[in-house]
């Protein structure tokens, strides 16, 4: 079990973590049974094993933490929150990780950061997600090779009538982007 | 019975099988649906890896825009599902966090109290508020002979789960058992099919639906299906990118499990948007279903 002196909290690398994740005091419970990485489905693909992540926040090892790939190979199946023996929100804290990293300008997870921005971005835009704008800008500007890769298969989704050119928009999309703007000053997005 | 229904961004268009069977297999059920009015996008997991604050303020505003006179609102898309009851949730155990999504809705003069919309997902809905006496009366072309394999994905069945086993679920195979067909026991059943991961990472990606493909394949199964719009287009779409990495030959029709359950309503197939699937049922529907080809 992790354990923090009382002299060293509100301090440590794990202090930001715990602070930042809901539920995430619960990390401090890890016992490093490992049912985490064993469960991932992505774990063969990452720099570090959840495990092994939250081995080096204890240790305080920002940097590798930070900049390793591992939150951004996660894709959010809550595998590992379900069988943790310790109920510790682990999806939750591996988005944590992923917002402190972007926050910091440390974020190294390949083209993971850039699809979630452009993600976001059309939907600040228009208040609806656009497939096909999506895909036409975050493959311009972050894999254009892959851009031919990815034809036949935008066509057949376009000719069977499952995308469209033209982005929905919502009708009150002045009181949605009020809401975003007010929530970003509140929470300081990276 | 009335509840709010709250669509989400792929079923307007990637997904529109899946509103369109949802929408006709309501009717059948007497489920009257009535869409949240000008709905916004939930953020799927983008938002959550950037700022918790905006995903949940943007989220909440789908919850505040619920009709007043109803208390439960209902999403087919499990990524909706999810954060929509995540949001609730977080805003309902943690209070302090709960009066800044207020803050940040009241810059668009709305409000959310926690808790006073129940979440559910539509297979919930079907399997518990309907349940089998009245699905099994409604059946009029069972779905004796298909293999179907369900599939459940990650994000229903695990996290917050309050109405299926989160290992080793079985409502949908459940479901289908009441609508005659031969349902397909599969241990991957509830394992990811990458997410966003095909965007990002095809060999992480591929390999994970070739999993799951093949494991189907292997059971026996005619078709998979499908509560999930995202494990939808990974399995269908992908599907031939898939076997041109492998060099392998998967050939099996991906469709959600509303259109089925549309079909043994006896539902016309153009009506449940079947053709819209990449690798095509019809030819599994000729051979074993007699009477529900296009």
């Amino acid at each position: 079990m992790i354990t923090i002196p009382a002299d060293k909290r509100g301090l440590t690398f794990l202090d930001d973590v715990v602070a930042e994740t809901p539920g995430g005091e619960r990390l401090v419970h890890c016992m490093q049974c490992g049912s985490c990485g064993g469960s991932c489905p992505n774990g063969p693909d990452m720099d570090h094993t959840p495990r092994t992540l939250f081995a080096l926040i204890e240790a305080g090892q920002r940097d590798r933490v930070l900049k390793s790939n591992t939150m951004w190979r996660c894709v959010s199946c809550y595998s590992c929150t379900s069988r943790c023996p310790q109920n510790i929100p682990i999806t939750d804290v591996m988005y944590a990780l992923k917002r402190i990293s972007l926050r910091e300008g440390v974020a190294n997870g390949s083209d993971a950061p850039a699809l979630a921005r452009t993600f976001t971005g059309l939907l600040d835009k228009y208040g609806r997600s656009f497939e096909f704008g999506l895909a036409s800008r975050y493959y311009l500007f972050n894999k254009p090779l892959s851009m031919l890769k990815m034809g036949p298969l935008g066509l057949s989704m376009f000719t069977k009538g499952r995308m469209s050119l033209i982005p929905t928009k919502i009708r009150q999309l002045g009181q949605l982007q009020a809401i975003i703007k007010k929530a970003k000053e509140m929470g300081g997005e990276a | 019975m009335k509840y709010a229904y709250y669509p989400g961004c792929s079923l307007e268009c990637s997904s529109a099988a899946y509103d369109i069977s949802v929408r006709e297999v309501a009717d059948v059920l007497q489920l009257h649906l009535r869409e949240v009015d000008d709905w916004n996008c939930c953020g799927a997991t983008e938002y959550f890896s950037q700022d918790e604050l905006t995903a949940c303020s943007v989220i909440a505003r789908n919850l505040a825009l619920v009709d007043p006179q109803l208390d439960q609102l209902v999403a087919p898309c499990a990524a909706c599902y999810l954060n929509l009851k995540k949001t609730d949730h977080l805003m309902a155990e943690e209070p302090a966090f709960g009066a800044k999504v207020n803050e940040a809705l009241a810059a668009g003069g709305l409000h959310y109290d926690a808790g006073r919309v129940r979440v559910r997902h539509l297979l919930d809905v079907v399997y518990t508020d309907i349940g089998e006496t009245a699905i099994r009366d409604k059946v009029v072309r069972p779905l004796t002979g298909l293999k179907v394999a369900p599939y459940y994905g990650c994000q229903v069945v695990r996290p917050l789960n309050s109405f299926d086993n989160p290992e080793h679920p079985t409502r949908l195979d459940e479901l289908f058992t009441w609508l005659g067909a031969d349902v397909v026991n599969y241990p991957l059943k509830s394992h990811c099919c990458g997410g966003h991961m095909t965007q990002i990472s095809e060999a992480q990606a591929f390999e994970l639906i070739r999993r799951l493909l093949q494991c189907a394949v292997e059971n026996g199964a005619d078709m998979i299906l499908c509560m999930c719009p995202m494990c939808q287009l990974n399995l269908d779409a992908y599907q031939r990118q898939v076997n041109n990495y492998f060099s392998t030959s998967y050939n099996i029709p991906i469709v959600f499990f509303t259109q089925m359950l549309g079909l043994a309503f006896g539902i016309e197939p153009g009506k449940l948007g079947i053709g819209k699937e990449i690798i095509p049922i019809e030819p599994v529907l000729r051979a074993k279903l007699s009477g529900a080809t296009a």
